[in-house]
């Protein structure tokens, strides 16, 4: 509970350092026109504000009237095989939701799309819902370990109506441990 | 009185101490501090700076992968954790006082060196490694005084990993690209001077070995006003190898083979290429035999497959001239105490698994550990491991938690004895706050400020004001 805490905070605490861009056309919330259109300046109301690739939007879960206030479950699957089920809205960041969790996804780049720390495997019948990802997001993934066909970004997802049910595996890796036993040679 | 340790009453608790506060340093740290709500966590970094290649070795163009300084941030204010900058372990320190003081000590120093080309001409003025390159227009103290003369109009940078790929593009990017980032002023300015219009990126292999990943080989097929400059004979055979290499490899070598055939604006005023199947022999001096002014280069032939492929040199010579050669062959970690055994053949502190070899208490990650490859998650993975190995130990009583060890108390006083003076993490917020309103004066994300005297300054500065 207390790490879930500090993740909260660390999340929140983040999101006062964001910089503002004002280039729409990459960002997933846009793409996918859940965007509620409020792309805001300065530093009001941490929590509210999510940083995206390319800037801040406000995210679903603010009070304005047009929002959409649909239900979409999706369950995480933990590094350890244990099953989360999250009940999320549509238009909420899936890296984002994790985060509020207390699911242990790090985002180290704070969702720029400039490393593969927040890696997810995606229920396959999902998988085919989702956009496809942009260029830079292929090139981060490409650097992510055990990369499968299922692999995205989760600070990429955004969620639908369809992607209900969609189920987030977090990868079992690390550096000494191989999900199939295998032992690196010592170098 | 400063003291270093948050509200933290004589606790019963495991105390951790870390060697380094860079990246390795703090996602160690992190993870401890999660793990166990009894630990307190100590960091010792020898700048007064926190973030270590974060801050010194990230290029200035790519402020998104300094993002993970917020996370850094949010570990050294934890009230379990404190950062003491500006103490140098083993010369201000010795690592056997600092595991007298904690329950663990985890070395996260990284690899401040260099690994050298090993070949004559080396150490003539135009050669600089590229750590040294890098540390210069990233501000780091000790790379202040470089001046790399920039008035020529070729440059060979030897090895072709990211680090040679940031230091192809901070000399041929457009200054525009660069004028609002964090680099110092005084590279920007010699960069707007820079009479460099080509750029060669040696390897000693294939295109199928290129050690850089795509995003940074992307930055330079798309930077504004240059082309490609390949030789297609180094792409033989290449095409048909594609289909049986998995994806990261194949949209790579894809993306090369785009680079080989479209080449680029003709127009453009700015090159690069990159060179392969070639090792460097020997930097020739100019005329006045004062300064490099070319490179010798063999021709290698590649023999064996897969895995382990390998360069093996076939005779033939080429010579490049350029004004600037720029080694970014690797870093190298170096011994930080004689207490700690060190592997100088592999240049890391040997280890199983993070536990220092034959040594009860001492763990290391990130670079020291395994060698200094990786981008910041990969180091990020391996400091989660050596963490979760450590407090495996604690579980398992191989560490002796039942002994009560005083922790920063002790080193702190240690340090004052000896007139170290520390820097909290309270007190690099303000030499940030000042690099930060530097910055701002000059239209740009901070003017870092160069001089270890200058940061000390400041932190006495903070000092007066409250005590």
């Amino acid at each position: 509970m207390a790490a879930f805490t500090a993740v909260r905070a660390a999340v929140s605490f983040t999101q006062r350092f964001v910089r503002v861009s004002r280039d729409c056309s990459v960002c997933p919330l846009y793409r996918l026109n859940v965007c509620t259109g409020a792309a805001v300046d300065g530093f009001s109301a941490p929590n509210r504000r999510l940083r995206t690739s390319i800037g801040v939007c406000q995210s679903a879960d603010s009070s304005s009237p047009e929002e959409d206030q649909r239900v979409v479950n999706v369950v995480f699957i933990d590094r350890s095989g244990q099953r989360i089920p999250v009940k999320a809205r549509v238009g909420d960041n899936a890296l984002h939701l994790a985060h509020k969790h207390g699911i242990e996804l790090e985002g180290a780049c704070e969702a720029s799309l400039a490393c593969s720390t927040c890696h997810v495997y995606v229920s396959s019948e999902h998988y085919e819902k989702l956009p496809e990802p942009e260029e830079r997001e292929d090139d981060m993934l490409d650097m992510a370990p055990m990369l499968q066909e299922n692999s995205r970004l989760s600070c990429q997802i955004i969620l639908t109506p369809e992607l209900d049910g969609m189920e987030l595996t977090l990868p079992k890796v690390t550096r000494n441990f191989y999900v199939d036993g295998h032992v690196p040679k010592p170098h | 009185m400063l003291t270093g340790v948050r509200g933290l009453s004589s606790s019963s608790g495991p105390r951790v101490c870390i060697v380094g506060g860079g990246p390795a340093g703090f996602y160690t740290a992190q993870q401890l501090l999660k793990a166990r709500q009894d630990a307190a966590v100590d960091i010792y970094e020898r700048l007064p700076v926190p973030f270590g290649l974060v801050r010194f070795g990230v290029a200035p163009d790519h402020p998104e992968v300094k993002n993970v300084i917020n996370t850094f941030t949010q570990t050294a204010q934890h009230e379990r954790c404190s950062f003491h900058g500006n103490v140098n372990v083993g010369k201000d320190v010795t690592i056997d006082e600092l595991r007298q003081a904690y329950h663990a000590v985890v070395l996260s120093y990284g690899a401040e060196g260099n690994r050298s080309m090993g070949i004559p001409g080396e150490d003539l003025p135009g050669v600089f490694s590229a750590k040294d390159f890098v540390g210069w227009y990233n501000g780091l103290p000790s790379n202040k005084e470089l001046h790399p003369d920039l008035s020529f109009e070729t440059a060979v940078i030897l090895g072709q990993g990211n680090v040679a790929l940031d230091v192809a593009r901070i000399l041929l990017a457009p200054v525009e690209m660069l004028k609002e980032t964090d680099i110092t002023q005084n590279a920007l300015e010699a960069l707007a001077g820079s009479k460099v219009r080509r750029v060669l990126i040696v390897g000693r292999r294939g295109p199928l070995q290129i050690a850089c990943t795509i995003k940074e080989l992307r930055e330079m097929v798309n930077l504004p006003n240059t082309r490609a400059d390949m030789l297609p004979a180094d792409f033989e055979g290449i095409a048909e190898a594609l289909k049986d290499l998995p994806r990261p490899r194949k949209r790579l070598t894809e993306l090369m083979m785009k680079a080989v055939k479209e080449g680029g604006d003709d127009k453009a005023e700015k090159c690069w290429g990159l060179r392969f199947f070639r090792s460097p022999v020997e930097v020739l001096a100019g005329a006045d035999e004062k300064r490099a002014a070319g490179i010798r280069l063999a021709l290698n032939k590649l023999e064996g497959s897969g895995e382990s492929v390998r360069a093996e040199v076939t005779g033939q010579l080429e010579d490049v001239d350029c004004g600037l050669i720029i080694s970014s062959i690797g870093y190298k970690s170096i011994p930080i105490d004689p207490a700690v055994p060190f592997d100088p053949r592999r240049a890391i502190v040997p280890n199983e698994m993070g536990r220092v070899q034959d040594t009860a208490g001492l763990y290391c990650s990130g670079w020291v550990k395994r060698g200094p490859t990786g981008v910041i998650a990969t180091t990020m993975n391996d400091s989660f491991d050596t963490a979760r190995v450590l407090i495996q130990d604690m579980e398992a009583g191989k560490l002796d938690l039942s002994v009560n060890k005083p922790g920063a108390q002790a080193i702190t006083a240690l340090l004052q004895t000896r007139g170290v003076r520390m820097v909290l993490f309270s007190q690099w917020e303000k030499i940030n706050a000042e690099e930060e309103k530097r910055g701002k004066s000059l239209g740009k994300a901070r003017e870092k400020l160069l001089d270890v005297d200058e940061m000390l300054k400041i932190r006495n500065v903070f000092i007066s004001i409250f005590f």
